[in-house]
């Protein structure tokens, strides 16, 4: 009884500061339609910021209360900074672009904290008066515990009352459900957005700040949270505080009891939990089904077009160049080149799915793992040789991609993105766990290329060959019948089941051919670098393909090849310096802010210009 | 709009252009890879290490007549990252050897890639036992006492104590699973009637630790076996010590003893808990007050256990190019195995059986001193003494 007691309380109190952030980046989420990939930067701020604080302001009853809600309200500030600075430039550019630039922001706060706060772990001060515990039925209960509960309780009871009783909250709740009404009727959205976002990052910090006493502040914490934070932020619903605080209830408790059941099982429980929410209730347990309406908030697609007669002639430069690389590069630049075939591959086989099937996935990287696996466990186990394995990777992954497929594409939006985020999880905990079988972090050594493969200019015409394939199969489809009907099905659900055309089947079939393109580029690198570890389908992996698919834009099958071009050359170049992650993420930034249409759309640019000067007519 | 883009491009051109300036001096190039962003606390203070014996070396004139020359790149904590570094190392760079790495997983992928491209590498801090063992290799040798090491010297001092009822609590993931079995096959071998009754498996860095000190208690076990770290300790002590989960029961923790581990609990630092680690502020031999006085002189701090790993790899690997006479790698590699180097805390040797250096650690016991945690009634376990026999070690070796 006892045990039980102290279990739920600890599950309480583990919820308090995933809710106060989920919380906030649901509401970011709601209004702004942004993805805030810096909301665990906030939490991670709002913990250093609250620790410097204490540590000035003293440890006493106001010193720390004072210093928690100082750095909430300093951990706000930043947020209206990041939104006014950066954000608001791009709220017309594509769907999910402004992602790209909160991943530059988290880059950045990752190296200016440790910057300013060193790279030592920070123990987190006690709460003055509250470091004790109580005993009730023989368990231990910690006081700090039950004020997390109270605080949480009060925060949900403030959001309520700041929703259902203000204007600001009426504006807020009608801009959730319907931006262009709202804009429509004469709100300002710009100060609106930017009130959002001082809210939304005012929770995270102060999640931050209060937990403190519990967890102390590290240079990890943000990306620890970030992932749990969306989780808790979808299984509740998008856009709802009381679905934050009952997946975040639901999740704490789940964890709290299940360690007592099967001990390994924190890994993956709450992304289980994920994909059986999403599979049972399509829009989590208290959120709305997106709109039909909230499709594209930026400008009209434009007709994807088959590259007119400057694109084909850059597409054959381009290829010859490759082809004779070998010739006068050394050998490291051979590996670079490489390094930027097979992730060209990978970003293609994501935009693929991106771009015309507009599904967005924060999961690619399962199947590219799934590949890569695939070929490394024939070669560990059977002995298989080369041509066998890299036949087998992309099969794999297809087979991967068939079946997660089938469930993600029941769903849309940001809750698509996201079951297949949790799929992702589940296929990486299962590789990291099951380690009698694929060696779990320890991984998979020793699978080279074959002879006639191994030296580093023979391999790398088979990454050219293997990859220009894969891209050529792409494309094709891409401007057969099944890429226009993909297209359709992308622009208007609706008109295209009037007509008679099966969308979720056919976005089903682009889903399983992007695995298969993935899993391609999983096997090709695997015997690029002779091993493979879990890590290649973690969310750091899913996401560096996110990050080139955006910078590349989805304008046309050269952006993924642009952006992985971009990203493999930039990271390889910057991450030499000392804060590199600091230049690299104020590089994304800039990119994203000086070409809003990705670097693709640049080029797209580049190229109606040369097509037709201005003033002139070629005809 | 223009206006921005030209000059984000000019900055961006003159953020790439200051890469860095190679020298053109004649010296001996080694490469160096670690995960330095991922994880600064403990590379920080191994990077010092290093670079003082570095400065060291070259002051006494290098090795054989030119100065040795570290090419330092940050694998920013992935395999794939540092195995194309280690491609651009060996081809570009043409590095003599490699050595560093932190990460397990990182230290095999380096190790597979030594293996295949025929180039020394020596793992400085990974624990992982399959480097040497089941994974091991001609061209690799590790430094630091491996996982099966660590958990034999705490098996001796658990051995010694009356508690027959253990529960373990490690990490989630190879190196903790490793720990786990390793002391659990260590103990019962001294001790048959030892039974385990609980074991928890946090995800690293992610510990629910209120929830795991209830799970423990649950059981009731007389002792406990940590092998949590880093900011999972810290929580998991304060956790515990709320929920009274240490009250009459003995606590043995692996690499606690560390100063990268116990400075941070500052006045939290748990008493009486058995563990491997670094006293430091206690050794008092003249290699290691030399070295403690040269560090604390150039850096203005104390060193950490990370420190003396990179000090003493440096050295390691400067001795290897010594006695080898050439950069030549198979010369290399018969001169390290049974090569045996000074270190301040003592000497320790490369075994030819299989390329492990018998560096040891201190065990002792947890106390609070001023506020602060520090090791005493330490003894320095010497790594020879603790590894498994011959034959065992030859079995697990992979035929080469």
């Amino acid at each position: 009884m006892s045990l039980i007691l102290a279990q739920f309380l600890t599950g309480l109190a583990d919820a308090a500061a995933l809710f106060m952030v989920a919380a906030g980046l649901s509401i970011i989420f709601g209004v702004t339609r942004i993805v805030n990939f810096a909301h665990g930067s906030f939490y991670m701020l709002g913990a250093y910021i609250a620790y410097t604080l204490v540590g000035r302001l003293g440890h006493g009853v106001l010193g720390f209360w004072g210093a928690v809600l100082l750095a909430a309200v300093a951990v706000g500030l930043i947020g209206v900074l990041v939104e006014v600075l950066i954000l608001k430039r791009i709220y017309h550019s594509p769907e999910l672009f402004q992602l790209l630039a909160t991943f530059g922001v988290v880059l950045v706060v990752q190296d200016v904290t440790l910057w300013i706060w060193g790279p030592e772990d920070l123990m987190g001060p006690r709460a003055p008066g509250l470091s004790g515990a109580f005993e009730v039925y023989g368990a231990r209960l910690p006081q700090y515990d039950l004020a997390l509960i109270a605080v949480s309780l009060a925060v949900l009871g403030g959001l309520w009352l700041l929703f259902h009783r203000t204007g600001w909250g009426t504006l807020v709740r009608a801009a959730t459900e319907d931006r262009e009404m709202v804009a429509a009727l004469g709100v300002n959205q710009g100060w609106l957005f930017t009130s959002v976002f001082f809210v939304g990052a005012f929770l995270a910090g102060l999640g931050g700040a209060l937990q403190l006493p519990k967890g102390g502040a590290d240079l990890l914490i943000d990306l620890n949270i970030i992932a749990s934070a969306f989780v808790v932020v979808v299984v509740g619903g998008m856009g709802s505080i009381a679905g934050a605080f009952l997946a975040a209830v639901l999740i704490g408790e789940l964890n709290a009891f299940g360690i007592l059941i099967y001990p390994g099982i924190t890994l993956v429980l709450m992304f289980l939990v994920m994909a059986v929410v999403l599979v049972v209730r399509p829009s989590g347990l208290l959120g709305r089904p997106e709109g039909a309406a909230a499709g594209h908030g930026g400008e009209a697609e434009p007709l994807l077009r088959p590259s007119g007669r400057f694109g084909r002639i850059a597409w054959v430069v381009v290829a010859i160049a490759l082809m004779i690389l070998p010739a006068f590069a050394d050998d490291f630049t051979l590996v670079l080149a490489t390094e930027v075939l097979i992730a060209a591959l990978f970003a293609a086989s994501l935009y693929f799915i991106m771009g015309p099937g507009g599904m967005v996935s924060f999961g690619h990287a399962a199947y590219f793992g799934l590949g890569a696996y695939g070929a490394a466990l024939l070669v560990h186990y059977l002995h298989a040789p080369m041509s066998v394995a890299l036949l087998a990777a992309p099969i794999a992954a297809g087979l991967g991609a068939l079946l997660f497929g089938w469930f993600c594409v029941r769903l849309s939006g940001v809750y698509l993105a996201m079951l297949t985020l949790a799929f992702a999880q589940i296929a990486w905990s299962v590789v990291f766990q099951w380690y009698d079988f694929t060696g779990g972090d320890d991984g998979i050594l020793g699978v080279w290329p074959a002879a006639w493969a191994a030296s580093r200019g023979a391999f790398y015409y088979l990454t050219l060959v293997l990859t220009g394939a894969g891209l050529w199969v792409l494309r094709r489809v891409l401007f057969a019948p099944f890429g226009y009907v993909l297209r359709a099905g992308r622009d208007s659900p609706t008109r295209a089941a009037a007509i008679g055309i099966r969308v979720t089947r056919h976005q089903w079939f682009a889903f399983t051919l992007a695995g298969v393109a993935a899993g391609l580029a999983g096997g090709l690198f695997v015997f690029f670098k002779g091993s493979v570890f879990p890590d290649v389908l973690s969310i750091p992996h899913s996401v560096d393909a996110l990050v080139m698919v955006l910078l590349g834009g989805v304008r046309a099958l050269a952006g993924p090849v642009l952006g992985a071009a971009a990203y493999t050359g930039l990271y390889d170049w910057i991450s030499r310096l000392e804060y590199w992650r600091l230049v690299l993420g104020c590089v994304i930034i800039a990119l994203v802010l000086a070409f809003p249409q990705g670097l693709g759309g640049v080029v797209a640019a580049l190229g109606e210009r040369l097509r037709r000067p201005p003033g002139e007519d070629l005809g | 709009m223009k206006t921005m883009r030209h000059t984000l491009t000019a900055l961006g051109a003159a953020t790439l252009l200051f890469g860095g300036a190679t020298q053109a001096a004649e010296s001996i190039k080694v490469g160096e890879i670690n995960s330095y962003s991922r994880l600064p606390a403990f590379t920080h203070p191994y990077r010092q290490g290093w670079q003082l014996a570095l400065d060291e070396i070259n002051a006494a004139g290098g090795v054989l007549g030119k100065k040795i020359e570290v090419i330092s790149r940050d694998d920013g904590g992935k395999p794939g990252q540092a195995v194309k570094i280690a491609e651009e190392l060996t081809s570009r760079d043409h590095v003599a050897l490699l050595f560093g790495t932190f990460f397990s997983h990182i230290g095999l992928a380096a190790t597979d890639f030594a293996k295949q491209r025929k180039v020394l590498f020596v793992a400085a801090e990974p624990l992982s036992d399959a480097v040497t063992w089941a994974k091991g290799n001609h061209y690799t040798f590790r430094l630091r006492p491996n996982t099966y090491m660590q958990a034999n010297m705490l098996a001796e001092q658990a051995a010694k104590l009356p508690a027959k009822r253990w529960a373990t609590i490690a990490p989630g993931y190879k190196y903790g699973q490793d720990a786990v079995a390793d002391f659990e096959k260590l103990l019962k071998a001294r001790r048959p009637d030892v039974e385990f009754v609980a074991e928890q498996w946090p995800a690293l860095f992610k510990i629910d630790a209120g929830a795991e000190s209830q799970a423990i208690a649950r059981a009731k076990p007389d002792a406990i076996y940590n092998v949590t770290f880093g900011k999972d300790l810290a929580k998991f002590v304060r956790e515990g010590k709320l929920r009274g989960l240490f009250k009459g029961r003995e606590v043995v923790s692996l690499l606690t003893g560390e100063p990268e581990y116990l400075a941070p609990l500052k006045n939290e630092a748990p008493q009486g808990w058995i563990v491997t680690g670094y006293p430091w502020y206690a050794i008092h031999t003249p290699a290691h007050d030399k070295f403690l006085a040269a560090y604390r002189k150039r850096y203005n701090d104390t060193p950490r256990l990370g420190s003396v790993v990179g000090y003493n790899v440096m050295k390691a690997v400067a001795a290897i190019i010594a006695k080898a006479g050439s950069t030549d790698t198979e010369k290399m590699v018969s001169a390290a195995e049974g090569l045996t180097v000074d270190s301040p805390i003592g000497a320790f040797t490369f075994r030819a059986i299989d390329h492990q250096s018998t560096m040891g650690a201190y065990v002792g016991r947890t106390r609070l001193e001023n506020g602060k945690g520090v090791m005493v009634d330490w003894h320095y376990a010497n790594g020879a003494n603790y590894l498994p026999s011959d034959a065992e070690v030859r079995k697990m070796r992979p035929a080469d």
